[in-house]
């Protein structure tokens, strides 16, 4: 009860009294009671407003609306049908089935009511990541302001256990942060000085002082709520047909209904009471509700199912894209692999490993790019650069270095030709970079560096199966086809410029089956004509990227590629229970209503009073609409990955 | 300019459709949505006219559904 609306909880109270006025008349009604008590010839004046009482007090809203619409030029609606099926009653004469329709239609009315917000409630509940305040330090005091005051470049503290409310940098402190209400990712991330923290996640162990990097409006939970919030507005294909199909359904109802009521009691001096009851019966049955409301409701349900697991779908278009995707491409780095390149091998020549090792290192300690960094991981220890002397760089070669009074050679084999250093040739074949080390004129080895495959990887493209993926990747040829081998990726195009990634998608989409759609999975970064250019765009570990965030049309906010194969699951199971209440609300409403016809047609002549199947129609109708509802927030729950 | 409204007591999903067709037909709207499920309002307008098309729109919802209140802020 205290999640009813004002407005519900006054429905439940009208239902109840007058269920409670109306559940004695309808028992002397259809019991014996009624014959001992010569119901049926009880006065006019005595029963009308016996009924007419419960009837009011359940439907006057619907009675007003009707009138209201029909002033403003709006009639067909729900309201309507209920209107002319309740009142025809009355005037037929069947009284009580007039208080039960109307009393079973405000049932349903509430029932769907309080199911819509509960999944309205569940859905805004995952996004609970608002956070409410910053404790911001400003002239050495710490105030507790909205975040909304915070400028970038202040200085603000995150106790524990509160919500990172702008997106930061830590500037003193360390501890974890929980990043599931974002990513769906149980376990923590530890974080320290000069790591970023991204707005929405829970400050987990330690306070920490950070420095604000961007205004609230830009920060990462701005963004997220902002497009969680309108994912709901964009609509699904099957949504606009559903709204549509109610514009001529209502309509076409009426008129067959007329015509029923009509046609065999003129022309043919059937008995109008029968005819019209049958009539009536069919407006009741035909209602729309059911999938009116269960289609958006199923959509709504997916889109927060899916976000529960970090999964943010921009709307319910892309749901049915998504559900239709039988080609999947993925741009290698950073999606399949991790884009941080790891030292993989060292095969020293003339020396010990870790020498090696500590020559390559030293000698790249000025540089930042990636290999460099890798190499300083791979030696683990502190280089002291007061060893290392005249670092000279050589573009698209290596670095030239004085270390420790040797003279250090790092680079490619164009870089060893050059000074004469003769390579002895490996007998490993070597898949990712090489980089060649010579000490004094001699050659002293070698180290791989390679990028790394992610761990769901694999399970990524086997959950994917049987759909067709591709891997587009800026990568030499052989370093692109090894890992569509391990992968059993069907198809690889390597050596791509950013500029030929968006043709091969051109071509992609002109080979896929027809009234499939095609996914482009990317990490975000350079990406994003592409994201536009497939039918679904989907962006990675897009935590902290604001780019792939606006390009795509559905973002994974952790940078695990599973993700893809989950939203996929996610739109499909969507898409089927939205195909499974329409079906079932059509057949059941159809199977009745044809029934109803032919009890009619079988049963010539005069029909008793009473005895007619008016309200079981109406309970078939709220049946139906309660449990294409009950059905729709099955969406909600997100399907397990497969192994 | 685009704005976004909360609505109190939509309770019918065709009512949601019939106010966003009747108010996507007005001058000057580029674009509305009306979410039975979010319970929301976003009307995209011109600038000059927003406040004119707002107040319009609002006389449209309540007479599509005359339970329901938009939030105007």
């Amino acid at each position: 009860m205290k999640h009813l609306t004002r407005k519900q909880r006054k429905l439940f109270y009208r239902i109840l009294v007058a269920g409670v006025i109306f559940l004695p008349l309808f028992l002397i009604g259809h019991t014996p009671m009624g014959e001992l008590w010569h119901f049926h010839d009880w006065p006019l004046y005595v029963t009308l407003p016996l009924f007419s009482v419960p009837y009011l007090i359940a439907g006057y809203d619907v009675l007003r609306k009707a009138v209201l619409n029909i002033f403003h030029g709006r009639i067909f609606d729900e309201n309507f049908l209920m209107c002319i099926a309740t009142v025809g009653a009355f005037f037929a004469g069947a009284y009580a089935e007039a208080g039960e329709v109307m009393l079973l239609y405000q049932v349903g009315e509430l029932l769907q009511g309080i199911a819509v917000g509960k999944s309205r409630r569940s859905v805004t509940a995952l996004m609970d990541i608002r956070p409410d305040y910053a404790n911001v330090e400003r002239d050495g005091a710490l105030l507790q302001v909205s975040p909304e005051e915070v400028e970038p470049g202040e200085i603000i503290v995150i106790k524990p256990g509160e919500k990172v409310p702008l997106d930061c940098v830590i500037l003193s402190g360390k501890t974890n942060v929980d990043t599931a209400t974002l990513t769906g990712e149980a376990m923590p991330r530890d974080l320290a000085e000069g790591d970023e923290m991204v707005s929405g996640c829970v400050n987990m162990s330690g306070m920490v002082k950070c420095r604000t990097t961007k205004p609230y409006g830009e920060s990462t939970v701005a963004k997220i709520l902002e497009l969680v919030e309108n994912a709901s507005f964009a609509k699904a294909k099957s949504e606009n047909f559903i709204t549509r199909f109610a514009k001529y359904y209502t309509p076409a109802v009426v008129i067959i209904a007329l015509l029923l009521g009509a046609v065999p009691p003129v022309f043919f001096g059937e008995d109008v009471y029968k005819w019209v009851m049958l009539a009536l019966t069919c407006l009741v049955v035909s209602c729309p509700c059911a999938l009116v409301i269960s289609v958006p409701l199923t959509f709504f349900g997916g889109i927060g199912g899916a976000a529960k697991r970090g999964i943010l779908i921009k709307g319910a278009n892309h749901i049915e894209e998504l559900a239709r995707v039988e080609t999947v491409v993925f741009d290698k780095t950073g999606t399949l692999t991790s884009g941080t390149f790891t030292v993989t091998v060292i095969h020293p020549d003339s020396m010990t490993e870790e020498e090696l090792s500590y020559l390559a290192a030293a000698a790249e300690c000025y540089s930042d790019h990636p290999i460099s960094r890798s190499l300083a991981q791979a030696y683990k220890k502190e280089i002291d650069r007061t060893k290392v002397f005249s670092v000279k760089e050589l573009p698209g070669k290596g670095v030239h270095a004085d270390i420790d009074g040797l003279d250090v050679l790092v680079g490619n084999r164009a870089l060893m030709e050059e000074f004469g250093v003769a390579v002895t040739e490996c007998h490993h074949h070597h898949l990712g970079t090489v980089v060649h080390v010579g000490v004094n004129g001699c050659y002293a080895g070698h180290v791989e560096i390679n990028d790394q495959v992610k761990p769901d990887a694999e399970r990524t493209i086997r959950a994917l199966k049987p759909r067709k993926t591709v891997i587009l990747t800026g990568d030499r040829e052989s370093v692109g086809k090894e890992v569509a081998a391990r992968l059993q990726v069907d198809e690889v195009h390597c050596g791509l410029l950013p500029a030929e990634k968006v043709e091969k998608v051109e071509a992609l989409l002109a080979e896929k089956p027809k009234g499939s759609a095609l996914a482009f999975v990317g990490d975000g970064i350079n990406d994003a004509p592409v994201l536009s250019r497939a039918d679904v765009g989907i962006a990675m570990g897009a935590l902290g990227s604001d780019a792939a965030i606006e390009a795509a049309d559905v973002v994974l906010m952790d940078d695990k590629p599973l993700g893809v194969a989950t939203a996929i699951r996610c739109a499909k199971k969507t898409k089927r229970i939205v195909w499974q209440n329409v079906i079932f609300s059509l057949t059941v409403k159809v199977g009745v209503l044809i029934f109803e016809i032919a009890t009619a047609f079988a049963a010539h002549g005069h029909m008793e009073q009473g005895h007619n199947h008016m309200g079981l129609a109406a309970f078939a109708d709220v049946g139906v609409l309660v449990l294409a509802v009950l059905n729709a927030t099955r969406a909600l729950r997100v399907p397990k990955d497969p192994k | 300019m685009k704005k976004t409204f909360v609505m109190e007591d939509l309770d019918c999903a065709h009512c949601a459709a019939k106010m966003e067709e009747a108010i996507r037909k007005l001058e000057g709207v580029n674009s509305v949505t009306v979410s039975y499920i979010a319970q929301k309002f976003v009307l995209d307008a011109e600038d000059a006219r927003f406040d004119e098309i707002l107040k319009e729109a609002v006389k449209i919802c309540r007479k599509v559904e005359p339970d329901c209140r938009i939030i105007v802020k």
